[in-house]
């Protein structure tokens, strides 16, 4: 049986900001991440969740900003992007 | 007009409304939050607020044009302060000019509402016995999880 072989697509970096809760769930208020070519906002927040379990409570609640414009989990991330979880506000 | 800003700086309310003054409008609605002593039966001792700040600033441009767009005002300014403040200190300060009174209350109603609802500021309550962040109880109401997590490391 032949094996498919992916083609090499290589990785992209993005720059991560934590804010409230999920900043003291995470430790850190930013990080850099390195992903395979092609993920979505979905998967670096799975790869969050790994680390810091906790953060799956509030999973259903949260959205998410791309260079600090709000996105949807299925939008697929570029090199160099800015990536913001953002728990429930409460401003004012 | 829309003037936004988060800050770290006490908040003139006054000075604020003065940027939206205009001669062609009569009315002009201002509007405080400021922090309370108290939430839900429990003593609060200070609050520490926290922004997105750069994406705040944008958000709070966007209801400002829509205040102006759906509710008639000429101008709105808006200033939220971030860090820790203390009892009786404003949060967050609103003006809205618009020729009339109903327009300048509809659109000020409107800015708070907005506000409070998606732009990317968090607070936190601090208690004698430790702190909370608010927000949270707004979990669970019908908005789309997040994929079904994997917790190993």
């Amino acid at each position: 049986m032949p094996t498919k072989i992916e083609p090499t697509t290589g990785t992209i970096t993005i720059h991560l900001l934590h804010f409230a809760m999920n900043r003291e769930l995470l430790g850190c208020a930013e990080e850099q991440m390195t992903l395979p070519a092609g993920s979505a906002v979905a998967d670096a927040w799975t790869l969050l969740v790994a680390r810091a379990p906790r953060l799956a409570k509030g999973s259903r609640s949260q959205m998410v900003a791309v260079n600090s414009r709000y996105a949807t989990l299925d939008q697929s991330l570029q090199d160099g992007d800015e990536l913001a979880f953002i728990p429930p506000v409460s401003g004012g | 007009m829309v003037y936004v800003k988060i800050t770290e700086e006490v908040i003139s309310a006054n000075a604020l409304a003065s940027r939206v003054r205009s001669d062609a409008d009569g009315a002009i609605v201002s509007f405080e939050g400021v922090v309370r002593d108290n939430n839900a039966g429990k003593g609060v001792s200070y609050l520490e607020y926290e922004a997105y700040a750069e994406m705040a600033e944008r958000e709070m441009a966007v209801i400002g044009s829509e205040a102006m767009r759906v509710y008639g005002a000429t101008n709105v300014a808006i200033v939220h302060r971030v860090g820790r403040l203390e009892i009786g200190e404003v949060s967050i300060a609103i003006a809205v000019a618009a020729p009339h009174r109903r327009e300048a209350f509809a659109a000020c109603a409107y800015t708070i509402d907005a506000v409070k609802e998606r732009v990317p500021v968090w607070k936190k309550e601090q208690y004698a016995d430790g702190g909370q962040w608010l927000g949270s109880q707004a979990e669970d109401k019908g908005k789309p999880a997040l994929p079904a997590l994997r917790t190993e490391c």
